[in-house]
């Protein structure tokens, strides 16, 4: 079972990707799509462009009767909207029934997988499929491993990707190319299951790996526009920073323990405790180094802090993708990382402040950067940005089960935000702006009431005191109560910039709920008469995802974070579930402490949320000038916000800037000048000269021939009289 | 007095009789003889092939001047080839551009006589009448097409030239004589074992291997050669590439051997001197040219500084490098200019490379085999071009002469941009109007030429036995 599990996706991709390879479409579609790309791509900015798009391409006539207005997603994908008009790939429907039908199979076994480990009584399950790599003393197996902790990430990496696949039938069917999106997103379901079933460490980079080609692939989907090839090539090259952490990473784990099995690590953590190991010109603590370096792998993966830039950028890539992987799933392999080696992260308490540091200057910062934004996608990745930030923080104070909690429950509701904010472009013409939209509730009902569910699960909404609320607020009030109880260093400056973000989530949340569906349409009016409810196929994952936002949390907050009274009960239930998937040292007793978190920190994330709330009410319905007015007061502090703290700048200016100049140097110096100049070009350049001299010799004229010959002759007698061997 | 044993030189004889009676019936028949005597030509030349083949009658005669031994043998055979196969090539370009003249295969029948007495030459008399002989045919080859401007002044300048370098020729003979006192090799080679050597000695190979050079066309001496190769008609060129080539190297090879053996380190030092100039100028100056006759013409002259890596190494492995390299030569020389040959729109022929452009699309097989070629000189491996290199540095690396395998490996570095060049053109260049079907003759030549050049891997066993049984009649 658990091979189907992972092997389905993988069938799925290569069924796809023969249809993709094998079967193209049959108009011209790449000029047609360039075309079309110019077309739209100034249309994107300031002009009403949707209103052309519908007068040169009213699409009545092609009679998608759900997608009378196809175009919705103009913008979102750019020139994609007039592809339509070419007939896509044939087996294009077969491509998606494919890799949906397997997804859901794959996801329902991962539920009777979560069932049977989790709830069940049975150890860890592993699988071994092969021998990989027998190098020396290290030995590699491809294994599948599948404990607590794998199961929770199965159940939401294949959920959401089914959810994602049948979306996806829906919002791309104008997509000519199809097959190959639905083979990619298979391909990242399947890498991020080899990530999450990896039974050791280079398996894990595997997946990592994989999950990251994956992602460049559908950043860049839409390959034409130049826009997403630079936000692909920059999600990369901003994960490379922090793969070549976790590269490191692994071979220090291998020069400790002479092996990169997860069992043999985990079970001499404990004696390497103060090992000491020689790195950087200097003795350090061998645990602390390794989980640092792991660390970063993680910080890239999951967009924190100082290595984000690449998170909201990502949102080119085709909306159902930033939501299963620049929402739910990839990015959160961070989180997934840490905690599955919470045995080496416990020991480094030095590595488990800074992922505490890290994760809270990550919720914070992304918090207030979202504040002010205006893209609907960008609101919402760097809410996601935020997010994970808080999953760190819990790991940080070794919470885990709060930060795997909440990668749980934030998988449903970002992923409905997202899918939800998909729908809404799609019915407003690909307007992803969220100050051209409003009034859009009374068209799209459904679509507004998923969304609010979302935000409601996002913003933590729930009875203070109780575990009655959505998602958001069991996970999340449970980690803010872990961080404020937290022995860690950065435990209180976590507290406070936890509870600052939560109202700053609330506050942008609904800002973008009010801006996007209530007050007058700001819209041209075209694009509002045009507003029309998403497909079937679009809006049931939304149904789904919406359930899961309202009751992941309340029904499995017991059953990870520990319930009953007393430290007896609570770690035994903990322990039941968990089964020592989460490590944690003898003197970690978080998962009791935060039950006892005075009245007023369990309450604080709760007012945090209704100031946000009251405060988006009174600046986006009460009095819409007011926030113009705030930002006229700050012009300093909005403009540092909406510019991102100036990171994109900063790392302009200190390495792209530099490596572009260095890149040039040696290029034109370097390459050109010194290795062509003096190497090839040189050359060639003195043989051509000397070509030409010796070309000059054969004038045509015979006593020039005769005088070469005695010349000759007069030379070779020279030096043989001269140097020769007498 | 009794008559010299006449056998060994049996086929030479039958050639001069049939070219005497060939010319007899050309006169009496008039122009339109042409093709016949061509046709006879090439019996007489294929019979006197298959002599030489199946029964050779190895010995020595003329009172010693006259020698037949395995190296003449295959020698001749190469020789004997390139001269069939040059008429073969004439037939058509002689139909089409009234050039059907008879005294064209006579001549190069008493070419090829002057040939197989310069390949058996075993005393300098025998070795300067062989070469005159020859030359005498050669001059009146290069101004056949007398209405010409460019023929003429090919001729002209050829026999000019030619004469200085017989003058040298015979200057250095004498210069031998004088000081050693024999004209025979074994006799001069018995005096210089006896006495070593002197400067006189030294002044004689300086000025022997000068005219010898000359018709090499290695550098210093080749001055003639792209002007003979470019203004003298295509089937004459052909001729000139291969077969008097052959007999001017083997007999290079037996003078320095047989005659100078003992004095190996002074002639050394100037085939050196000749071969790497003669590498590195053919390789330069092919750089600059754009009509593909004279292209060519550089090209045989860096081939021939190659060759003469091998006889530098004076070795009885050299020896059989030069054969092999010469043979392999004349085999991608034939094919070559066969697609020379080939390259004839409706209003003339075309000689300049850029009237290849996209010939892979035109005719995709001549491409193919005419690359086949171009790679084959170059020296890329698996082809037989790259074999021949090979034979012959590996001889000079084992003789000591690093040095001088690495600047010709060089030098092929440099040559094979030309090479290269025809390749680009014809593959990647747009394509021009496509030439007129090739004649069947052609075709057959150039056929049999790509065969050997790909498929020399197959067959270099045989034929390197033959070169080895060759090399080690003269050892």
């Amino acid at each position: 079972m658990y091979s189907a599990i992972v092997f389905l996706p993988l069938i799925g991709f290569l069924i796809a990707g023969a249809i993709a390879l094998f079967a193209h479409p049959t108009a011209p579609d790449g000029a047609a799509a360039l075309s079309g790309h110019g077309h739209d791509a100034h249309g994107h900015g300031s002009h009403g462009h949707a209103s052309h798009g519908h007068a040169s391409h009213g699409h009545a006539s092609h009679g998608h009767d759900d997608h009378g207005h196809g175009h919705g997603h103009a913008a979102d994908d750019h020139g994609h909207g007039h592809d339509d008009h070419h007939p896509s790939a044939p087996g294009s429907r077969a491509a998606e029934l494919v890799t949906s039908s397997l997804m859901v199979v794959a996801a329902l076994l991962s539920w009777v997988a979560f069932v049977s480990v989790g709830l069940g009584t049975g150890e860890a399950v592993r699988v071994p499929l092969f021998a990989w790599i027998q190098s020396g003393t290290l030995s590699v197996d491809w294994a599948i491993r599948v404990d607590t902790l794998t199961a929770v990430m199965l159940v939401v990496v294949n959920s959401v990707s089914a959810l994602v696949h049948i979306y996806s039938t829906g919002y791309m069917s104008h997509d000519p190319h199809r097959p190959r999106f639905f083979a990619y997103l298979s391909l990242f379901t399947f890498a991020m299951l080899m990530l999450v079933t990896s039974d050791n460490l280079l398996q894990m980079f595997f997946g990592w790996e994989g999950v990251g080609v994956a992602s460049y692939l559908l950043i860049g989907f839409w390959f034409q526009k130049p826009s997403a090839n630079a936000a692909a090539i920059k999600a990369f090259v901003v994960n490379r920073v922090g793969d070549f952490g976790f590269a490191l990473g692994i071979f220090g784990v291998y020069v400790l323990f002479n092996s990169i099995e997860f069992t043999t690590i985990f079970a001499n953590a404990q004696a390497m405790v103060g090992h000491k190991l020689h790195f950087l010109n200097g003795n350090v603590d061998a645990l602390t180094v390794i989980c640092l370096l792991l660390f970063m792998g993680a910080m890239g993966k999951s967009a924190q802090f100082l290595l984000h830039t690449w998170l909201p950028d990502a949102m080119e890539g085709p909306t159902p993708v930033s939501a299963l992987i620049h929402a739910a799933t990839m990015v959160t392999a961070g989180v997934f990382m840490v905690a599955r080696l919470s045995p080496l992260f416990e020991l480094a308490p030095t590595a488990l402040a800074v992922v505490t540091f890290i994760g809270a200057t990550t919720a914070f910062f992304a918090a207030t950067v979202g504040l002010v934004q205006n893209d609907i996608k960008r609101v919402i990745a760097y809410s996601t940005c935020s997010q994970l930030g808080y999953m760190f923080a819990a790991l940080g104070v070794g919470a885990y089960s709060a930060g795997v909690f909440h990668l749980f429950t934030h998988a449903f509701f970002k992923a409905l935000l997202f899918l939800g904010a998909g729908s809404v472009i799609h019915a407003v013409s690909g307007e992803q702006d969220i100050r051209r939209m409003g009034g859009l509730k009374e068209h799209i009902p459904l679509t507004y009431s998923m969304m609010v569910i979302g935000t409601l699960a996002l913003t933590g909404f729930g009875v203070p005191f109780s575990q009655v609320g959505f998602a958001g607020f069991n996970s999340k009030d449970a980690i803010i109560e872990s961080a404020f109880m937290g022995h860690g260093v950065f435990a209180t400056y976590a507290f406070m910039l936890l509870v600052i973000a939560a109202l700053f989530t609330s506050f942008y949340s609904w800002r973008l709920i009010f801006m996007t569906f209530w007050g007058a349409p700001r819209a041209p009016k075209e694009v509002m008469d045009h507003v029309h409810e998403s497909p079937r196929s679009m809006t049931v994952p939304l149904m789904i995802l919406a359930f899961g936002a309202v009751f992941a949390g309340m029904l499995f907050t017991g059953l990870f974070n520990g319930y009953g009274h007393g430290w007896e009960a609570i770690k035994g239930h903990y322990d039941a579930f968990w089964k020592g998937a989460l490590f944690t040292g003898p003197e970690n007793r978080m998962i009791e402490e935060t039950h006892n978190a005075p009245l007023l920190v369990k309450a604080s994330p709760f007012i945090a949320m209704v100031i946000g709330f009251v405060t988006a009410y009174w600046f986006y319905v009460v009095d819409p000038s007011r926030p113009g007015a705030v930002a006229a007061q700050n012009p300093g502090l909005y403009k540092f916000l909406l510019n991102k703290w100036y990171f994109d700048e900063l790392y302009d200016f200190l390495f792209v800037r530099p490596a572009k100049w260095l890149g040039r140097f040696l290029w034109k110096e370097g390459d050109g000048r010194v290795i062509d100049g003096l190497g090839p070009d040189g050359v060639s350049a003195r043989v051509v000269d000397l070509t030409q001299q010796v070309v000059r010799l054969q004038t045509g004229y015979l006593y020039h021939y005769a005088f070469v010959m005695m010349i000759g002759i007069a030379a070779l007698v020279t030096y043989m009289m001269l140097g020769g061997s007498h | 007095m009794a008559l010299p044993a006449l056998s060994p030189a049996l086929p030479e004889i039958l050639l001069a009789v049939g070219a005497m009676a060939l010319l007899m019936f050309g006169a009496f028949a008039g122009e339109k003889s042409s093709r016949t005597v061509s046709f006879g030509a090439m019996g007489l030349i294929a019979v006197a092939f298959l002599m030489l083949l199946v029964a050779p009658k190895y010995g020595t005669t003329f009172s010693g001047a006259y020698v037949l031994d395995p190296f003449a043998r295959l020698m001749k055979l190469l020789a004997l080839a390139g001269s069939g196969f040059a008429i073969l090539m004439s037939l058509d370009f002689a139909r089409r551009e009234k050039f059907d003249r008879f005294e064209y295969p006579v001549l190069i029948l008493l070419a090829t006589v002057g040939m197989m007495v310069m390949i058996s030459a075993n005393d300098l008399i025998s070795l300067y009448l062989g070469l005159e002989l020859q030359s005498l045919a050669l001059y009146v080859i290069a101004a056949i097409d007398r209405d010409n401007v460019r023929s003429t002044e090919a001729g002209l300048k050829y026999f000019v030239l030619g004469a200085l370098s017989s003058g040298m020729l015979l200057y250095g003979a004498s210069l031998t004589y004088g000081f050693t006192g024999h004209t025979d090799f074994a006799g001069i080679a018995a005096a210089l074992k006896a006495h070593g050597s002197s400067l006189g000695i030294v002044f004689g190979i300086v000025f022997v291997l000068a005219g010898l050079a000359f018709k090499i066309s290695a550098v210093p001496f080749h001055m003639w050669t792209p002007d003979v190769y470019e203004g003298a008609p295509t089937p004459v060129t052909t001729f000139f590439a291969g077969a008097p080539k052959i007999a001017a190297a083997a007999l290079m090879v037996r003078v320095v051997i047989d005659g100078y053996g003992p004095i190996a380190k002074d002639w050394q030092q100037i085939v050196v001197f000749i071969s790497i100039a003669s590498m590195v100028l053919g390789a330069f100056a092919a750089i600059g040219q754009r009509n593909i006759k004279r292209l060519m013409a550089y090209s045989s002259i860096g081939h021939m500084g190659y060759a003469l890596v091998g006889l530098a190494a004076g070795t009885q492995q050299g020896v059989e490098s030069v054969i092999l390299y010469v043979a392999i030569y004349l085999a991608m020389t034939l094919g070559t200019f066969a697609c020379i040959l080939a390259m004839r729109r409706k209003d003339g022929p075309v000689e300049d490379i850029g009237e290849l452009a996209g010939l892979s699309r035109t005719s995709p097989v001549l491409a193919f085999l005419l690359a086949m070629l171009m790679f084959s000189l170059a020296g890329i491996p698996v082809l037989a071009g790259f074999f021949a290199k090979l034979y012959v540095f590996m001889a000079a690396v084992k003789a000591g002469l690093l040095g001088l395998a690495i600047v010709g490996a060089l030098a092929s570095v440099v040559g094979a941009f030309y090479y290269l060049r025809v390749i680009k053109i014809m593959y990647f260049d747009e394509p021009k109007p496509a030439f007129e079907p090739m004649p069947l003759e052609l075709k057959v030549v150039l056929g049999l030429s790509g065969l050997f050049v790909l498929g020399y891997v197959l067959i270099a066993n045989p034929i390197g036995t033959a070169a080895t049984t060759a090399a080690a009649s003269l050892f």
